[in-house]
């Protein structure tokens, strides 16, 4: 076959991204030399990126089980009982790769696959979210990606109708030649709309609906996804595929019909390799074999070949599987929805894949064989010799900071800045459900129609899972439990996206282990179960790995949900201003603080606390359910001083706190809340925080046109209200502008 | 009551709509743009979301969708018909209203609540609304900045303009560039209008706004049963 990227005269496999052990299994496997076809197929499946080849020893640590999942990992989403016949179907996803090569296309087509995701179990997709991390926007080339990837998921999310209702940006230099973009999808159904991607029996026919296949998109689960960047990427955007939200549109509400009318028996949506997977994933979990006819399949383009076919990832494709008797009524659907169908497969007993092309032969492999046979490595592990050091290097500071100055340039801080420029191009409003809407610490979603409010919360800290990957890992857990607790849901369950370096080195798989550790330890204790996720390895730059960059999504249930959800920007004159969680809060390791004030990134950040962040949950829950304090906001980035910030700028007033030190101001340790306290509820709340023996601090009141800090030394400070929120909305407009 | 709410391939506010105009008191059907008759329904809603793609030009196909024709018939007999962001796209595209539309002065799309002052009361979408009125309506396009030829032919029908919170219009309170802050227009007769913020997202409070409610009941109320 000709190879679509690099002309160079190395093996046609290791051109494919086939290590020399792997071509000589699969020779094994078929007890002969692969077809051209047959080599194709193995590279794009046993790619790191669809095996999970080097994550799978692993990810058997992560609870998975709870009396609510419905379908755990292992399928396109992950499905939760939400009570009275609903489901809830959730899944993430990283285009990290594809959105560096070409940021635009990048982002829009990763929004795309994970809808695909979810309405391939027969979901409605409700709502997306976004992880995005960049590095510095002082950059012009950071500034380009950073539009462009906001650009394309507004491109495309919006068009294709779904709202996206925020997520999470961040900036670190340790991303400027790797961005990460992670998409999360929330889909609604009830329990009879299931659809699991299955093939049937035999008999069923495989129909390929949507876009026509063209060269887009060729080994894009191979050779991008799958290996790490240097200055040569740039010749790789031919791997990247073009997005069409129109087509999508039609697509999923074409699918939804066939659903509701119980016309198919399984689905499988066409992601990394393409039609390799769509037909042998379907097979090999219903135990039976398929005959394919690529001659069938409508194209975008004459004279491909059956490699081309086979890895394709032209987007916007399902591929349906049915039993004779409802194709017509299928193919009627796809008609009035105005999309293409092709019927281009027929299920088979015996397990064998057999793929035409020109009316012979091309492929003939055991369907199994393709994921189930794929290689597991084992990769050595070991402790990076740099952590120790690290550990010891706390920052050291000659002078205490001014709090007013560094408090401003905190809010100035991207990563902590008001992130309107970019929900605010997102429509985050379609289908009349966004009770809380982006910028707050959760999203809050209505199921119309019933009492069930939907909270999701999505949470990611490089800097904290670099410095000790095991704590990292399990305080995102607890941070995104706590922030869906606070709008009055019940944690009820994670996805999590695994972002790391190149797992052929030992430290990397060792942040890998430890980071699955932490958050299977804290799922364990919230009893969120992990029912589906997303490795991402080879983020790594010339030799340059990424912070350890899992990313958690949780998802929490409030049935019934409160009536008046605690905001963000609720807080008023006159409101006391108390703190939730421990007192002895003075760690700074891995803080906003120390990156943005000392420049530094050092030191071990502090051991989360299972009671605590189970007590502090039940406190934020029955906070909201009760309609106790209106106004609340979880302390991380930048500490209770920029929580504090944020909640005063958001609801326009000021406020005044009593502080000892300050780096009790800006440390980030884990399991605390902010909450502004109307006098008439103030006994029931110190009942509510005794009963989970939660520690209350009450730091001062809300009021005036300053935020004050006191503590009746030199070190008390006042930052002006407008000048803090000038600041904090200017951040990332100012630096965009600035180019 | 009976209104139908069109659905163009693309369109992706018919849901919401067809929820607001129960609010508001009608029957709303959803009507898939191939259908070419009309007749029995009391009122037409051309509702948000990217009609064939948007791509040639914002409604610019949808123009040629075969309801299309009947749209026209219905609105020429005096039915309401009321476009909401794409849907007042597409009825400037087929000529049933003046104008056309812009991206934004600022090359990016706008997702936000803002502010409207109502200018006119004698349309099937303000009726019930006040002069001078200010309402806060969510805001959802990328080519949302009206322009029309000659601004100032169109006293009288401009319904509505974007403004601040005190009703102020000016430059600062134009989110888009719109022409003379222009957000909600109608034909001579006051029949068929079209607004590019969306009044059926402002329908409940925990939705943060019930501003829209009085469009929607203008427009609700404007509805005549069909004669038979």
């Amino acid at each position: 076959m000709s190879d679509p990227v690099d002309p160079d005269e190395e093996p046609v496999h290791r051109l494919l991204g086939l290590t020399d052990e792997e071509f000589e299994t699969i020779g094994g496997i078929l007890g002969r030399s692969p077809s051209d076809a047959e080599l194709a197929m193995y590279s794009v499946m046993w790619s790191e990126h669809c095996s999970y080849k080097s994550s799978r020893p692993h990810l058997g640590r992560f609870p998975t089980q709870a009396p609510w999942v419905v379908v755990g990992p292992g399928e396109n989403a992950g499905v939760v009982d939400l009570g009275d016949g609903w489901l809830a179907a959730l899944r993430i996803e990283s285009h990290n790769h594809p959105s560096f090569v070409e940021p635009y296309q990048g982002a829009a087509t990763g929004v795309g696959g994970i809808l695909r995701d979810v309405f391939t179990m027969g979901a409605r997709p409700i709502a997306l979210w976004n992880q995005i991390r960049f590095g510095s926007l002082d950059d012009a080339h950071n500034r380009y990606l950073f539009s462009g990837v906001v650009a394309g998921i507004a491109g495309y999310g919006n068009a294709v109708g779904v709202p996206t209702l925020g997520g999470e940006i961040a900036f670190e230099e340790c991303y400027t030649g790797n961005p990460l973009v992670n998409v999360m999808c929330l889909g609604v159904l009830r329990r009879e709309q299931l659809v699991l991607g299955t093939a049937g029996t035999e008999g069923s026919v495989a129909v390929l609906l949507g876009n026509a296949t063209g060269r887009d998109g060729i080994g894009g689960a191979s050779v991008l996804a799958s290996a790490s960047f240097d200055e040569t990427s740039g010749t790789k955007r031919p791997s990247v595929q073009v997005g069409d939200p129109f087509e999508e549109k039609k697509l999923i509400e074409a699918c939804l019909e066939l659903y509701d009318k119980g016309l198919v028996v399984g689905v499988q949506d066409l992601g990394a390799a393409g039609l390799s997977c769509a037909c042998s994933e379907p097979a090999a979990r219903a135990g039976m074999g398929m005959d394919v006819d690529l001659d069938a399949v409508h194209t975008r383009e004459p004279d491909m070949t059956a490699p081309e076919l086979l890895m394709s990832e032209s987007q916007e494709r399902m591929m349906a599987f049915v039993a004779p008797d409802r194709l017509e009524a299928v193919l009627e659907v796809a008609r009035r929805w105005e999309i293409d169908a092709a019927v281009v497969g027929t299920v088979t007993t015996g397990g064998t894949l057999t793929v035409r092309h020109n009316g012979e032969v091309v492929a003939e492999l055991p369907a199994d064989s393709l994921s189930e046979a794929a290689p597991v490595y084992k990769r050595p592990t070991g402790e990076p010799i740099w952590l120790a050091g690290l550990w010891n290097n706390t920052m050291d500071l000659l002078t205490p900071p001014s709090v007013d100055e560094a408090l401003l340039r905190l809010l100035d801080d991207p990563s902590i800045a008001d992130a309107r420029w970019v929900y605010e191009q997102y429509d985050h409003m379609l289908f009349l459900n966004t009770v809380i809407e982006p910028g707050h610490d959760a999203s809050l979603i209505r199921i119309k129609g019933t009492s069930k409010g939907l909270a999701v919360s999505t949470d990611g800290n490089g800097r904290h899972c670099y410095l000790d990957p095991r704590r990292g890992g399990a305080r995102l857990v607890y941070e995104a439990g706590l922030n869906v607790a606070l709008t009055g849901a019940e944690p009820m369950a994670v996805v999590d996206n695994l972002n790391f370096g190149n797992p052929e080195k030992p430290e990397v798989m060792w942040q890998f282990r430890e980071t699955i550790e932490g958050i299977s330890e804290a799922c364990e204790v919230l009893s969120t179960p992990v029912i589906g996720g997303n490795v991402s390895f080879y983020n790594e730059t010339d030799g340059n790995d990424i912070f350890p960059t899992p990313v958690i999504g949780l998802l929490g249930l409030a049935d019934p949900m409160p009536a008046h959800p605690p905001r963000l920007d609720g807080a008023r004159a006159g409101m006391e201003l108390w703190m939730f969680g421990s007192q002895r809060s003075r760690n700074l390791a891995g803080s906003a603080f120390e990156k943005v004030i000392a420049g530094h990134v050092g030191g071990r950040p502090s051991a989360p606390d299972a009671v605590m962040a189970r007590g502090v949950i039940e406190v934020a829950i029955h906070n909201a359910r009760l309609g106790l304090a209106p106004a609340v906001h979880d302390i991380s980035d930048g500490g209770a001083a920029v929580a504090i910030a944020e909640m005063c700028i958001r609801s326009g007033v000021g406020a005044t706190v009593q502080f000892t030190d300050w780096v009790g101001l800006f440390a980030e340790n884990p399991h605390r809340f902010i909450a502004a306290v109307p006098a008439d509820v103030a006994s029931d709340l110190e009942t509510l925080a005794a009963r989970w023996d939660v520690p209350v601090t009450r730091l001062g009141h809300f009021g005036g046109t300053e935020i004050r800090f006191e503590n009746g030394g030199p070190e008390s400070a006042s930052v002006g209200l407008a000048e803090a929120t000038e600041r904090w909305r200017e951040a990332i407009p100012r630096r965009l502008a600035g180019g | 009551m009976k209104a139908a709410v069109v659905v163009f391939p693309g369109t992706n506010c018919e849901h919401d709509v067809a929820w607001a105009l129960g609010i508001a008191g009608a029957d709303a059907h959803l009507v898939w743009h191939r259908e070419t008759d009309l007749s029995d329904f009391d009122g037409i809603v051309l509702p948000g979301g990217f009609a064939h793609g948007d791509y040639l030009r914002t409604g610019a196909i949808a123009r040629f969708s075969p309801i299309m024709d009947e749209v026209k018939r219905r609105a020429e007999e005096g039915v309401p018909v009321l476009g909401i962001c794409n849907g007042f796209q597409v009825l400037c595209e087929a000529h049933l209203l003046p104008g056309a539309f812009h991206q934004n002065r600022d090359l990016t799309f706008i997702c936000r609540p803002i502010h409207l002052r109502v200018e006119d009361t004698d349309s099937i979408l303000t009726r019930a609304a006040e002069v001078g009125q200010v309402l806060t309506i969510p805001l959802n396009s990328y080519e949302g900045n009206f322009t029309v030829h000659d601004p100032a032919a169109m006293r009288g029908r401009v319904l509505a303009r974007y403004a601040d919170a005190t009703g102020s219009v000016d430059d600062e309170s134009n989110p888009n560039g719109s022409v003379d802050n222009i957000a909600a227009i109608s034909n001579p007769a006051g029949n068929v209008a079209g607004i590019m913020p969306h009044p059926e997202r402002a329908v409940e409070e925990i939705l943060g706004s019930v501003d829209g409610l009085v469009l929607m009941r203008s427009f609700v109320e404007s509805m005549e049963p069909a004669r038979v």
